[in-house]
């Protein structure tokens, strides 16, 4: 059990660190950063700010951990987002009940999620193509059930899974937690993560061994298209309102960006989805700590870009192995001086 | 029997169409870029209210965003002989030909809500909103509002580089000028959406001791307001009260929230557009009166004065 909690803790060390640096260099510019505080029965402050707004994007990085680990990549996620909205909205005002509005939601996420998949397991069309499909047609979808306006609602049921709490924390929150663990705990307590794996180094060979990659890549797709519904949901509860034209744009970038982040190959295989979160906080954290430090808003995106060029480079297996060189020479360079001596 | 009644009344209602479409005066075709946002929905709808109410014939061609669907329109228009072409061109370059084209037939053509990059001979008005005049307005009713007191202001800006963005910035800035008591402790870019809208507006209430420095929001559109409005009820504060809420636009759901007591004051991007535009077309043609180059469109006050529920109702049904 040491063993196990040992290697994830090497694997995780680069992530973990690279987020306390960042946290750290915001608490410089910001020095109010870590002060938390009980408001209204719930925790309130900017650690619970990146916490709550890294939620769509916590809960992308999920499914996309798994699709990327099989080969795949969805770039429809944030479209779906904002079909799952519209469809959220569309069924509250029009009477369906919470219970009926989260079901048809999760249902549309999914069904999202089973094209993607036919399209990848079934008719073997590349994933970026075969999503790349519904990322188009998605917001025109939304636009459609939204009728190109912002679909307001005021039910108190579906805005509390926006800004609502739980034990203290955001509803948000809790929620991409909850989802997190529960989705790590079935892919790596069972042998399904290592499936997953196989079929992401090599399909065929995984099929010839007995594995059903049709289905599981069609399942991983599935995974994708729910986590983006109860992105979309979070996003639409949080501003009572579907936007099709904004909602979840470009956030397929960012929930890619968290996968690299968290040290996950893009060319499939072994997968971390712990470390595709603490890659979505890493990313967060950054929006976050630029909005608090009080930059001119010219300066956003260059600095997001520098400090992700930074954790990227000294991610890269060139740096890692030039890391472990440098390590090793400074450890030889006092045997070499022994044997001089003698 | 029943199919001859059929023919019968169809006949009568062709006939009763015909009379109707000779009688207008006046035929104008209207090429609108397409309706990304609420607001270019208002202004379709309210272009054709408008067409109705003066007996105009309008005929309507939707480019969907792109400039080869709004040229080929116009040169449909000129082929039909129309009296007049409104355009709300979607992108500034490109039009010298086909505004020559018509020219040449001798049909006026009057730009809506956008002006483009041509001979200002080749047009024969432009109908538009002066951006930097909203944030003028918005400036100084903050101005007159606070009335001498400190005030420490948060901005949340449009779009970066966008010119509403900067030209909503500049007005407010030229209005706050002078008035020392007046300062905009921070301005971050909500991006013209609810969702960042609320986001930053979270981040300036931390940064701003929980909210307790801040006097008062100018937000460059009332979505990024309707999202701020959010956080800071979330951070246990009064919108409207402990923070003055101002914004542009007039969108319906900020006449909810000023009816609410929760935004105090939002200046009008009009969607009647066509109005104005109207207007000088029939005076040309009356008393061949050539209008400026540029009409202005009134940038209007709203505040929660203003029967906030009443102007709601009225906008609820224009498609925004």
């Amino acid at each position: 059990m040491t063993s196990t909690l040992k290697a994830y803790a090497v694997r995780l060390f680069p992530q973990v660190a690279a987020l306390v640096v960042i946290l750290l260099m915001v608490s410089f510019a910001f020095p109010d950063f870590f002060r938390l505080e009980m408001q209204n029965g719930r925790l309130y402050g900017s650690l619970i700010d990146i916490l709550n707004r890294g939620a769509p994007v916590a809960l992308l990085a999920i499914g996309m951990t798994v699709v990327i680990a099989t080969k795949g990549i969805d770039l429809s996620v944030g479209a779906v987002m904002a079909i799952c909205g519209a469809v959220a909205a569309a069924c509250i005002t029009s009477g369906y009940g919470l219970v009926g509005t989260l079901l048809v939601t999760l249902g549309t996420g999914i069904l999202c999620g089973l094209w993607n998949g036919v399209l990848v397991a079934v008719l073997d069309i590349q994933p970026i193509i075969a999503t790349l499909v519904l990322m188009v047609a998605g917001r025109g979808i939304a636009q459609l059930i939204t009728e190109g306006a912002i679909l307001t609602f005021n039910d108190p049921g579906l805005i509390f899974i926006g800004s609502g709490s739980l034990l203290g924390l955001p509803m948000p929150v809790v929620i991409w937690l909850v989802f997190g663990l529960v989705v790590s705990l079935v892919v790596r307590r069972t042998a399904l993560g290592m499936l997953i794996e196989a079929l992401g180094v090599n399909r065929r060979a995984s099929m010839l061994s007995g594995v059903s990659t049709g289905v599981l890549l069609i399942a991983a797709y599935v995974l994708c298209g729910l986590c983006a519904a109860i992105a979309g949901i979070i996003a639409a509860a949080d501003i009572r309102g579907a936007d099709a034209n904004n909602a979840g744009l470009w956030l397929e970038l960012d929930a890619i960006l968290a996968v690299v982040v968290g040290g996950n190959s893009l060319l499939g295989g072994r997968f971390s989805i712990a470390a595709s979160l603490l890659g979505a906080l890493i990313i967060q954290s950054v929006n976050t700590g630029i909005l608090l430090s009080g930059f001119p808003p010219e300066f956003n995106l260059i600095i997001k870009a520098a400090i992700i060029v930074l954790i990227l480079v000294i991610q890269s297996p060139r740096a890692q192995s030039a890391f472990v060189f440098l390590s090793r020479s400074q450890g030889a360079a006092p045997a070499k001086t022994e044997e001089e001596a003698k | 029997m029943k199919f001859k009644l059929a023919l019968a009344s169809a006949t009568i209602l062709a006939a009763s169409m015909f009379s109707a479409a000779s009688a207008a005066d006046l035929t104008v075709g209207f090429s609108q870029i397409g309706s990304e946002s609420g607001w270019r929905a208002a202004e379709t709808t309210l272009t054709k209210q408008q067409a109705e109410e003066r007996g105009i014939d309008l005929k309507f061609a939707d480019a969907q965003q792109k400039q080869e669907n709004q040229i080929k329109a116009l040169r449909s228009f000129i082929a039909q002989g129309v009296d007049a072409i409104l355009m709300a061109p979607v992108v500034a370059t490109g039009w010298d030909e086909v505004l020559q084209e018509a020219k040449d037939a001798d049909i006026p053509v009057i730009l809506l809500d956008r002006k483009v990059d041509a001979s200002d001979d080749l047009y024969l008005t432009a109908v538009t909103s002066d951006t930097v005049h909203e944030g003028k307005v918005a400036g100084q009713w903050l101005v007159d509002t606070v009335a001498g007191k400190p005030c420490n202001v948060v901005e949340l800006q449009g779009t970066t580089g966008s010119s509403p963005a900067i030209d909503r910035k500049k007005g407010f800035e030229e209005a706050i000028a002078g008035h020392d008591n007046l300062k905009i402790v921070r301005s971050q870019t909500g991006d013209f959406t609810r969702t960042k809208g609320k986001e930053v507006m979270e981040s300036f209430l931390k940064a701003e001791d929980g909210g307790k420095n801040i006097c008062a929001l100018y937000a460059h559109n009332d979505d990024m307001a309707v999202g701020a409005i959010q956080a800071i009820k979330e951070a246990g504060l009064k919108p409207g009260k402990d923070i003055l809420v101002v914004s542009i636009d007039s969108v319906p759901d900020i006449f909810q929230a000023m009816a609410a007591g929760e935004a105090n004051a939002t200046v009008e991007l009009t969607p009647n557009m066509a109005g104005p535009a109207f207007d000088a077309l029939e005076a040309y043609r009356k008393d061949g009166k050539v209008p400026p180059k540029w009409i202005q469109t009134e940038s209007k006050l709203y505040t929660q004065a203003d029967d906030p529920m009443k102007v709601y109702e009225a906008k609820k049904g224009l498609g925004y």
